[in-house]
C-alpha cells in the first residue's frame, strides 16, 4: 500500500515545526526523539510501520486546540491515536506528519445512572468504562476484542464492534454525544446527554470517520443496566454448512441471543490450545451462543435453542453450568487474535461482511483460495451479523508470504462485495483497504464522501492516505 | 407535481430542475418543522415496492413510496417488526423514505434505538442529480463515512432519499404493562428510571400527567413476560398488570400520542429524562399540555400556537440541555419562529458546506429546518 510523500516543504521545516509545538505545549507532552517515537511507528497492523515527525500528547482540550490550529495554519497533516490497537493500520504515521496521542486524555468526567450516561475524555479504555460502573450494576456495551487496551475515542473513530453487538449495537448505537475539535480549532458540541439529535446526525456522520473529520476530547456514552446473568453454550458441528443453517433456524425462530459466534476447525484448535476452555476438536464447525437474563430464564433460552441445535445433530454440545465455564469459553473467542499467533507469528485479520444466508459458500470458497495461494487460514465469525474475521497466517521474514496473503486478503474482500457484503464490519478501511474501496463504491460515491470530508478538512490535513483511494 | 415513476427518472428530474423543489414522500408530514417555498413538487411516492425481505437475516430493503401500512403487514407475516415502533401519528400512509428523512421513532427507542441506528442502507439522488448509494444490506458495515446514517433524519434537505434498507427483529411473543397510579411526574420519572436502570430490559417508559399513570413495558417470550412484570411492579409498588391485548393497544396510543387533546401546535422534545419534570412545570405555565416517553426523554406539548410561549418553552428546553422539533402548527407560525435549536456559528458554517457537498444548487427543500 503506497503512503503518501511527505510534503519537502515540511520536512525542511521539521525543527522549526517541533520548536513551534515546543511554544505551545508542556515539554513533556512532546516526542521528537528516535527512540521515543520508535513505538507510535505502527500500530495493530504492525506490516506498516512508518516513523512520524512527531508525537504529541495532550492533556486537556485546550492543548487539542492549540495543536490544531498549529497544524493548520503550517500545513502539517495530523495522524489521531488512541492506544493504536487499529486492525486496518487507522493510526499509521507518515513522515511529515504529527501524531496526536490522546491517552492522556483518559479521565472519566460524570457517570448518571437516573439518566444512564457517562461522559469520559478519549483516552479513556473501553473496559475502564464499564469497570467504572459495574459496582452499580451497569455496563458499557460495545466489546472489542482489544477492550483491554483500546480506547473509547479510538472505538468512536472506528464506530468499533464486538462479540455482543448483535444485541447491544455497535459503538454508534451507543453513543449520545461528543465534542469535536476541527481543523480550525473550533470546539462543535455535538449530540448532548440525551437520544435523539436535533438537525443533521452529525454524530451518526463522526462516528466511524476514521480521524478525517476531527479530535474528540470528550465523549457521551450510554451505560446500560446489566442483565441478572449471562450463559454460554458450545455446540459443534460436522460442517460449516451445517452450522450456518442452524444459526438462520435459531434467528427464523424468533430468538436473537445476545452473542452467537462462529469458528471453524483451524480456529477451534487453536483456541483451545490457547485458553483450554473445552471447545470440541473433532468439529468442523463450532457456535459460540450467549443469553441473558435470570437464571430461569437463561435455562428457557438455552433449552429452546438446544432443541434448534439438536435437530442439525451436533457432534457435541455443552451448556456452561457455571460462570467460570462461560467465561472460559469467552476468553478462548476473545484470545483468538493471540492463538492464532501462537501457531503462525504474523497473520492478517480480515473483517468483511456478507449475508449470513451466503455463509457456507463463502467458507467453501476462501477455503478454495487458501489452498491456491498455500497459506492457511482460520475463521473467526460474528454468526448473527455476518461479520466474517478470516485470519490469514503467513511469514513475516518472507517478503513474496506477505504479498500473497495481502493479495489473498483483497480477495477475500473481493468475494464479499461480490456476495452483496461489504469491505468492514468493524475494523474501518483505514490504510488496508483503502484501494479497495472501489469495489465496493461507484466513482460518483466516493466523490461525494470527498466533498463531505473536504467540508470539514479543506486541505486534507486529517489522517490522510487511509480510508480514501489515492488521487 | 413531479412523480418520477423509478430512480433513474428521478434523477433526471433533478439534473433538469431550474429552481427550488418541495422533496417529499407521499406528502404526510408536511406540517412538520418550516413551510418550504418552492415552484415544484417533487414527489417518491410513485417509487414503491418491497425489494428484499430476508426474515432470518433480519433484513429489509424498500423503496422510498412504499408504504408504513405494507412494511409492518410484511414484517408480521413473519413474526417481526420495525424495531424503532415508527409513531403512526402521521397515519400508516407514511413512506418508508418520509420515515427515514425524519428518524421519529416510537416507545422502543429507549431501548432499541431509533431508525437510525437500523438503517444498513440508503440509496439517494444528489443535488447533482447522481444515484448514489451508501452502507448496504448487512448488519455491520463500518466501510467509508456513513453518509446513510446522516441521510437518516436530513428532511429531504441534501438528497432525495430513493430505497432505503432497514434491521428488523422479530416481534415478542408477548407483552406486559407495569401500572403505577397516582405518581407526580418527579415520582413517575424517578420510577422510569428505576426500571429504565434495572436487568429488566423495559422497552418503554411513559408518564401520562393527566391520569397520573406511569406505564413501564416489558416485551419478551411469555415467561419472561410474566417473570419480569412481577419484579418491576414488586420492586416498584405497582398497582395493575396488564396483558398483551390491553398493553399493545396501550402502547399504539402512546406512540401516536393520542392521550393528547389535538392543540394547534404539537411540540416533540428530546431532553436528559431528569430534566422533563421542569420541562412539563414551564410547559404547564404557558398552558400546555403534556406526556412523556422514553422515561422522561421524550416529552410531547401541545397548545395555541402563541410565539411568545414558543420562545419561552425553548429557553427552557435548552437550559435543560435538551433539544425540540416544531411538529404541527399553522404555517405563519413555523414560518416566524425556531422550528429547531439555533445552532452556534461554527456548526451553522459547516452545516452549509456539507449541504453544499450533496445539493450545491440547494434545491432540496430549502430554509425547511432553518430561516437563512
Amino acid at each position: 500500500m503506497k503512503l503518501l510523500d511527505p510534503k519537502p516543504e515540511i520536512m525542511a521545516r521539521q525543527r522549526k515545526i517541533i520548536e513551534g509545538l515546543r511554544a505551545l505545549l508542556p515539554q513533556r507532552a512532546i516526542i521528537a526523539d528516535h527512540i521515543s517515537l520508535k513505538p507510535y511507528e505502527t500500530d495493530g497492523l504492525s506490516a506498516y510501520r512508518q516513523m512520524p515527525l512527531a508525537v504529541v500528547l495532550p492533556e486537556d482540550e485546550s492543548q487539542v486546540v492549540a495543536i490544531m490550529k498549529f497544524c493548520a495554519a503550517e500545513g502539517v497533516r495530523v495522524i489521531p491515536r488512541g492506544a493504536g490497537t487499529s486492525l486496518s493500520g487507522g493510526a499509521l504515521p507518515l513522515a511529515d506528519a504529527i501524531v496526536v496521542g490522546m491517552m492522556r486524555m483518559n479521565r472519566i468526567l460524570e457517570i448518571n445512572y437516573a439518566d444512564r450516561y457517562a461522559v469520559v475524555q478519549p483516552g479513556v479504555t473501553n473496559i475502564a468504562i464499564t469497570k467504572a460502573v459495574e459496582e452499580q450494576k451497569f455496563f458499557y456495551a460495545p466489546d472489542p476484542s482489544s477492550q483491554l487496551a483500546c480506547m473509547i475515542g479510538g472505538n468512536v473513530a472506528m464506530n468499533s464492534g464486538g462479540a455482543h453487538c448483535l444485541k447491544y449495537g455497535v459503538t454508534a448505537n451507543n453513543l449520545l454525544g461528543l465534542r469535536l475539535v476541527t481543523l480550525t480549532g473550533d470546539v462543535l458540541e455535538i449530540g448532548g446527554k440525551h437520544a435523539d439529535a436535533a438537525g443533521y446526525d452529525w454524530l451518526g456522520l463522526i462516528t466511524g470517520s476514521e480521524g478525517q473529520l476531527g479530535i474528540f476530547s470528550e465523549i457521551t456514552v450510554r451505560i446500560l443496566a446489566s442483565p441478572e446473568g449471562a450463559r454460554a453454550m458450545l455446540v459443534g458441528f460436522s460442517a460449516n454448512e451445517i452450522a450456518g443453517a442452524c444459526v438462520d433456524a435459531i434467528i427464523s425462530s424468533g430468538i436473537i441471543p445476545v452473542a452467537l459466534e462462529f469458528m471453524d476447525r483451524p480456529a477451534i484448535h487453536a483456541c483451545e490450545a490457547f485458553a483450554h476452555a473445552g471447545y470440541p476438536l473433532d468439529a468442523e464447525a463450532l457456535l459460540i451462543i450467549e443469553v441473558e437474563g435470570s437464571e430461569a430464564e437463561q435455562t428457557e433460552m438455552l433449552g429452546r435453542i438446544r432443541e434448534i441445535c439438536e435437530r442439525f445433530h451436533p457432534v457435541s454440545l455443552r451448556v456452561s453450568e457455571t460462570a467460570e465455564e462461560s467465561a472460559a469459553i469467552w476468553k478462548g473467542r476473545k484470545g483468538a487474535f493471540g492463538a492464532v499467533g501462537r501457531i503462525s507469528p504474523d497473520y492478517l485479520c480480515m473483517d468483511g461482511t456478507i449475508p449470513t444466508s451466503r455463509l457456507a459458500e463463502v467458507l467453501r470458497r476462501i477455503g478454495e483460495m487458501s489452498a491456491s495461494y498455500g497459506l492457511q487460514v482460520a475463521n473467526i465469525f460474528h454468526a448473527g451479523d455476518g461479520n466474517l474475521h478470516p485470519l490469514i497466517m503467513f511469514d513475516a521474514n518472507n517478503p513474496e508470504s506477505f504479498g500473497k496473503a495481502e493479495a489473498f486478503g483483497a480477495d477475500i474482500l473481493r468475494l464479499c462485495v461480490e456476495a452483496g457484503g461489504c469491505l468492514t464490519g468493524e475494523h474501518g478501511v483505514g490504510i488496508e483497504k483503502r484501494d479497495l474501496m472501489p469495489t465496493q463504491f461507484s466513482a460518483a460515491e466516493l466523490a461525494q464522501m470527498r466533498r463531505v470530508k473536504s467540508a470539514f478538512d479543506p486541505d486534507w490535513l486529517l489522517n490522510p492516505a487511509k480510508v480514501f483511494p489515492l488521487c | 407535481m413531479l412523480n418520477p415513476m423509478n430512480e433513474t427518472e428521478l434523477a433526471e428530474e433533478v439534473r433538469g430542475a431550474t429552481g427550488p423543489l418541495l422533496v417529499q414522500g407521499r406528502g404526510t408530514k408536511a406540517s412538520v418543522l418550516r413551510p418550504v417555498q418552492a415552484a415544484q413538487t417533487l414527489s417518491t411516492a410513485a417509487l414503491t415496492g418491497i425489494t428484499l425481505y430476508s426474515p432470518h437475516e433480519l433484513v429489509m430493503s424498500a423503496r422510498a413510496g412504499t408504504t408504513l401500512a405494507e412494511i409492518e403487514a410484511t414484517l408480521a407475516e413473519k413474526g417481526q417488526h420495525m424495531i424503532s415502533e415508527p409513531t403512526h401519528l402521521f397515519g400508516a400512509g407514511q413512506s418508508i423514505g418520509g420515515l427515514t428523512a425524519t428518524n421519529f421513532a416510537g416507545p422502543r427507542r429507549v431501548s432499541g434505538g431509533a431508525l437510525r441506528d437500523h438503517v444498513l442502507g440508503v440509496r439517494a439522488v444528489n443535488g447533482f442529480g447522481e444515484a448514489l448509494q451508501f452502507g448496504g444490506r448487512v448488519l455491520k458495515n463500518v466501510t467509508g463515512l456513513d453518509l446513510s446514517k446522516f441521510l437518516t433524519g436530513s428532511f429531504g434537505t441534501l438528497a432525495v432519499i430513493t430505497e432505503v434498507t432497514f434491521k428488523v427483529l422479530p416481534a415478542a411473543e408477548e407483552v406486559g404493562t407495569v401500572v403505577l397510579r397516582g405518581q407526580d411526574t418527579e415520582a413517575a420519572v424517578a420510577a422510569m428510571s428505576a426500571a429504565l436502570g434495572s436487568p429488566f430490559s423495559v422497552s418503554g417508559a411513559a408518564y401520562l400527567p393527566a391520569t397520573r399513570e406511569t406505564l413501564l413495558r416489558i416485551e419478551d417470550f411469555a415467561s419472561s413476560v410474566e417473570y419480569r412484570c412481577r419484579r418491576l411492579s414488586a420492586q416498584l409498588g405497582g398497582a395493575d398488570i396488564l396483558d398483551t391485548a390491553a398493553s399493545q393497544a396501550l402502547w399504539q396510543d402512546i406512540r401516536d400520542c393520542r392521550p393528547l387533546p389535538q392543540g394547534e401546535a404539537l411540540w416533540r422534545i428530546s431532553t436528559p429524562p431528569s430534566a422533563a419534570p421542569g420541562i412539563l412545570r414551564v410547559a404547564e405555565t404557558l398552558g400546555l399540555e403534556g406526556m412523556l416517553d422514553w422515561g422522561g426523554g421524550l416529552v410531547w406539548l401541545t397548545g395555541p400556537a402563541d410565539t411568545a410561549a414558543h420562545a419561552a418553552l425553548c429557553r427552557a428546553v435548552r437550559q435543560a440541555g435538551g433539544v425540540w422539533w416544531l411538529l404541527r402548527g399553522p404555517e405563519p407560525f413555523r414560518a416566524a419562529v425556531d422550528v429547531l435549536p439555533p445552532e452556534p456559528p461554527a456548526l451553522a458554517a459547516l452545516r452549509q458546506r456539507v449541504a453544499q457537498a450533496f445539493d450545491p444548487r440547494g434545491l432540496f427543500n430549502p430554509l425547511k429546518l432553518r430561516a437563512a
